[in-house]
This record gives C-alpha cells, sequence and structure tokens, in this order.
C-alpha cells in the first residue's frame, strides 16, 4: 500500500484522458452519428459572420453537445458527492441516494412540477434547484433524525441504511402520487424520478449544474486535509484543530447543493457516488483531496459512459441511465468488495 | 504552566469533576491516578479543552485556554487517546503526517516530511511506514498514534524559538498494551517529559507503573482531588484503602522506590 503523491498525480492525468477519450465518443456517437468534420463544421457555424447551421448541426449544438457536457457535470457531482458524504460519516458504504438525499430532492423538483404546473405560478430560473434542495436537505435530516440513537445520539449505519431505505420508499411513494396526479408531462414520468435520465440537459440545465458541481467542488476541496483529519476519529480531528461541527455543516451543505441540483434536472441516479469513491480508493488510498479531483474525474467518466450505452443499446430509443449505473454499478462493488487487498 | 481552578463538569446534573484545583509544571512528568469514574478522563479533556467546563477556568501560562483559536491550540497541544479507529485504509505514515496538519496549510513542506520521519523512527515504526494502520495490531497502532501525537508537537531546533509551552495529554496510554510495551511506552514517555517547555499529564491504572515512573502523582476520587505530590507522599495505605478499598502492604525496592503489594 505504497501511496506516493506522484503516482496519485499521474492517476489523474491519466483519468483526465480517459474523460476527454470518452466526452469525444459521447458527443459522435447517439440516435444519430456524427462524423468528426461535421462536428468541426458545427461548432464553425458557432463564429459570427457564418452561415445558418443545418439541421443535423442544430441537432448537435442543442441537443448532443449540451448532453455530453451536462452529463459529465452530472457524474462529477454524484463522485464528489459520494467521496463527501463517506468522508463525513467515516463510513464507505453512504452515498447520497442512501440517506435520503437524492429522492427527497426528486421530490422537492416533483413538487415543484406539480405545484407549479396547477397553481400557475410564475417561477424563475432558480426555483426548481431551490426547490431541489430543500427537499434533499429535509429528506437528510430526517433520515439522521431518525436513525440516532437515543442513547449517544449516534446514527450507526444499520441504522442509517434501514431509515434510509424507509425514507426512501415513503418519498417515492410521493413522487408517485404526485405524478399520478401532475399535467406536466415531464412530472408525470415516474420512471424519470425513479430510475433517471439525462435527456432533461439543455445549455440552461448546464449553467447551473455547472455552477453548482465547479463551485462546490472548490469549496470542498479546500477542506479535504480537515476531512482527512476525520478519518481519525472526530475527537482526534478536535485535537488536530478542526471545528468538527463546523465542517460537518459545510461539508453537508455543499453535498446537498450539488447532488440536488443535478437531481432536480435528471432524477435519482445511484451507485455512482457510492463506486467511484471506492474504485479510487482501491487504487491510491483516502487522501481526501485527491479522491475529490479523483471522483469528479471518474464520476464523469463512468457517467458519460453509462450514457453512452443508454443511448447506444435501443437506438433510436434509450434506456433511463439508473438502469445502466445498478447493472454495471452493482456488480462491481460486490467484485471490489470480495478483493482481498481491501481491507474492512 | 497549566493551571486549572475550581473546574467543574457537569452532564445533566450529574459532576463528573467538581471543584477541582490543580496545576502542572513543565519538565515533568505527572500522573492522574483513581478508580473507575473517579474523573481522571474527564479531567484530561478538560484540560485539553475537548470540554469545555461550566466552571471554573484552565490556563495556559495564564491565559485563559478559553481564548486559544484551535489551530493555535492544536500546533501546542496534543492527546493520545485509547484506540484510535481509522475509517479507511490509511498508511502508518498518511496517519503520522497528521501530527503535522496543524503546522502546515495545503501541502506538506520538507520540515514536515523530516520531522515526520524522525519521530517514526522514535517510537519503532519506520519499518512498516507503508503498510495499512488497519492491519496493524492494537500496540503497534498505539505506536503509530503517540509517534502522530509527537509529531504534532515536535519543535523543529533550527527555526523554532522556545517562547511558549507545549502540553502533552495520556489518557490512558496503556490500555491496549502488554506489559513490555508498557515499560517502553513509560520509558519514553518518562525521557520526553524532561524536555523544559513540555507539560505532560497521563492518566494510568496500574499504581506500581504510576508510583515508578511519576514526578507527581494526583490522586482522583468522586470527581474530586483527594491528594497530590510525589508517590510517597500520595500513597498511603489510609488512602488506598479509602479510595480503591483495597489494603496494600508496600515493599521498598533497590533503586530507592516503592512497590505496592494488593490483598
Amino acid at each position: 500500500m505504497t501511496t506516493p503523491s506522484g503516482s496519485r498525480q499521474s492517476l489523474l492525468f491519466v483519468l483526465a484522458l480517459i474523460l476527454l477519450l470518452v466526452l469525444a465518443a459521447s458527443i459522435r456517437y447517439g440516435a444519430i452519428d456524427f462524423s468528426i468534420p461535421e462536428i468541426g463544421r458545427a461548432l464553425v457555424s458557432l463564429l459570427p459572420g457564418q452561415p445558418e447551421p443545418t439541421l443535423s448541426q442544430r441537432i448537435f449544438l442543442e441537443l448532443r453537445l449540451p448532453r455530453a457536457i451536462f452529463c459529465l457535470l452530472v457524474g462529477a457531482s454524484l463522485g464528489v458527492g459520494g467521496t463527501l458524504m463517506q468522508a463525513l460519516f467515516r463510513n464507505p458504504i453512504v452515498e447520497p441516494g442512501l440517506v435520503g438525499t437524492s429522492s427527497g430532492a426528486a421530490l422537492g423538483s416533483a413538487l415543484f412540477f406539480v405545484l407549479g404546473g396547477m397553481l400557475n405560478l410564475s417561477t424563475g430560473l432558480w426555483t426548481l434547484p431551490l426547490a431541489a434542495c430543500l427537499g434533499g436537505v429535509i429528506a437528510t435530516y430526517l433520515v439522521f433524525l431518525l436513525a440516532r440513537s437515543r442513547e449517544d445520539g449516534r446514527a450507526s449505519i444499520v441504522m442509517l441504511l434501514l431509515t434510509g431505505l424507509a425514507v426512501n420508499a415513503l418519498l417515492m411513494s410521493a413522487i408517485g402520487f404526485l405524478s399520478y396526479i401532475a399535467r406536466d408531462p415531464q412530472a408525470r414520468s415516474i420512471t424519470f424520478w425513479s430510475l433517471g435520465t439525462l435527456s432533461g440537459a439543455s445549455w440552461r440545465a448546464v449553467e447551473i449544474v455547472a455552477l453548482s458541481t465547479i463551485v462546490g467542488t472548490l469549496i470542498a476541496l479546500r477542506y479535504s486535509k480537515q476531512l482527512n483529519a476525520l478519518m481519525i476519529g472526530e475527537e482526534e480531528a478536535t485535537y488536530l484543530g478542526v471545528n468538527v461541527n463546523r465542517l460537518k455543516w459545510i461539508i453537508l451543505s455543499i453535498n446537498v447543493v450539488i447532488v440536488a441540483v443535478a437531481t432536480a434536472f435528471t432524477g435519482v441516479i445511484s451507485f455512482v457516488g457510492l463506486v467511484v469513491p471506492h474504485i479510487l480508493r482501491m487504487l491510491r488510498g483516502s487522501d481526501n483531496r485527491f479522491l475529490i479531483v479523483g471522483s469528479a474525474l471518474l464520476g464523469a467518466t463512468l457517467l458519460s459512459l453509462a450514457d453512452l450505452v443508454a443511448r447506444l443499446s435501443l437506438r433510436p430509443a434509450e434506456l433511463p441511465i439508473g438502469i445502466v449505473t445498478s447493472a454495471v454499478g452493482v456488480p462491481v462493488f460486490l467484485w471490489l468488495l470480495r478483493r482481498r487487498r481491501y481491507v474492512f | 504552566m497549566l493551571e486549572a481552578s475550581h473546574v467543574t463538569f457537569k452532564i445533566g446534573d450529574k459532576a463528573l469533576i467538581s471543584d477541582v484545583s490543580v496545576s502542572f509544571a513543565p519538565g515533568k512528568l505527572h500522573l492522574l491516578i483513581g478508580p473507575n469514574g473517579a474523573g481522571k478522563s474527564t479531567l484530561i479533556k478538560v484540560l485539553a479543552r475537548l470540554l469545555r467546563p461550566q466552571a471554573g477556568r484552565v490556563e495556559y501560562e495564564s491565559v485563559d485556554v478559553r481564548t486559544a483559536s484551535e489551530p493555535e491550540l492544536a500546533r501546542r497541544r496534543a492527546v493520545l487517546s485509547q484506540a484510535v479507529e481509522v475509517a479507511f485504509p490509511l498508511t502508518v505514515r498518511e496517519v503520522v503526517m497528521m501530527g503535522r496538519y496543524p503546522h502546515f496549510g495545503g501541502r506538506p513542506g520538507p520540515v514536515d516530511e523530516r520531522i515526520t520521519d524522525e519521530v517514526m523512527e522514535l517510537c519503532d515504526v519506520s519499518e512498516f511506514s507503508a503498510r495499512n494502520y488497519r492491519t496493524l495490531s492494537g500496540g503497534e497502532r498505539q505506536r503509530v498514534n503517540f509517534a502522530r501525537v509527537l509529531a504534532q508537537l515536535w519543535r523543529d531546533r533550527a527555526s523554532d524559538l522556545q517562547v511558549s509551552c507545549r502540553y502533552l495529554f495520556l489518557d490512558e496510554p496503556l490500555t491496549f498494551l502488554d506489559i513490555r510495551h508498557q515499560l517502553e511506552f513509560m520509558k519514553k514517555v518518562r525521557a520526553l517529559a524532561e524536555a523544559t517547555d513540555l507539560v505532560t499529564v497521563g492518566v494510568v491504572h496500574d499504581l506500581n507503573l504510576a508510583a515508578r515512573f511519576a514526578d507527581r502523582i494526583v490522586l482522583l476520587n468522586d470527581g474530586r482531588v483527594v491528594s497530590s505530590g510525589t508517590a510517597a507522599e500520595v500513597l498511603t495505605t489510609d488512602r488506598i484503602r479509602e479510595v480503591f478499598g483495597v489494603d496494600t502492604t508496600f515493599v521498598p525496592v533497590e533503586q530507592g522506590g516503592i512497590h505496592l503489594i494488593f490483598d
């Protein structure tokens, strides 16, 4: 288990290269394939003084490209969210989807669609992400409140998982009810909320998710050393000069914002946030600075790959992304857990 | 100099320590003894500012410890706890390096790297520097954590002027050690505690170890200080019977100390 920082940097470099390759594949292949010269001409048509883009160029610029970038950002935010939650709760099986954050955010956004549609509320650009964040915060808080032991106030991992399971089921049934009474076509689709989809990508969604993901990740990086100290326990971290309560609030807030904003546009996508930090830890250890950067890159790569599979397997139709992430993520996760080198 | 005056710490209505006034000088090894529930660990945590007392104050060199910022305090106060569980795979060196966290901003500098190597050498953990902490035995883990705590308080001879004291707290450090490692650990602490700018306060259960290694013993019972002073002053047959409920025979040993035999 040697983990010199140089080997971590070279792994991050390799991950960035792989991400670029996957991104290239992701903008080329789909319901329609684009050749590289076509992509070049489409991009050139954006420059001033060029003729209006053709239909196929517009499909590329308005559907394919934002979707590829959106997918990358959502994957990055799920990866970083998983790393932050695992570091904060000092447990390798916590992820935003398991403790209610994602389904709470989904319920928040479903409420937004249904109430907005019924009451004809005029809503601004930020109402949907705000509703998702609020739902995410409330659901996460609820899970931890219910999972807490009456004796010492700590949430054991078994309680956390069982409570998360119950709260998720409750939230999903509420979402089911809302989608049943909804008029808005997006909110009507129960698959959208429970299995996730990236088809809602647009440049507007890209802008909002880019803001939350990039700002959230940069702030989280500033706390990577404090998160490292937390690995040896809350008391020990305090002795090392960490204000543990403040750290908890900051990290929980970052996580809720980046995960809820992504979930507002995609529904619940599980297992990316769980698997990504594990893979990185097994490759190069548990340093959180490395894990945060690495999980942004690897999360983006894995979700882009999953999206490619979802788009290509049933062309021209597409699979809900959650089916792919679970089908690939769960066996990989189980296999990784059973490898002997990884001591739990 | 570390001074606690009229310190009371309660949980609910129950006072874990009440009206404790005691002071600890640098350059000496102070050991707290007392039966289970006497308030030893609580007192250590109050002295180290993990717990804030409801009454009284703790002063480091006549400055109220409440006024210190977290990072500033972490550069001169370290605590070795009973057992440290690590949540994720970490190498031994990564754990020891954490002791330097309060001393650098982004990444460890050459001084931090060198100090980490030095303390690992001192605590005999260099040979498993790259091993996963979680594969170590209890005794090995304790040595790694001792190295981490020393790294936190280590002063660079060249660059640091020794302006203020450092504070080392040992909260039942012997719990998971066998007899040989207990002795080795106490000898190491004994030697370190002689540094003129280091205030060392520890908790031990074994009265014989306390009698052999401590410069000063503080005897606690029911959250109060019963007696403090040298081993000979504190450890009397009557007091031990009163506090621990056992009878003691004192046997003089060759080095001029005493050995306690309990009936």
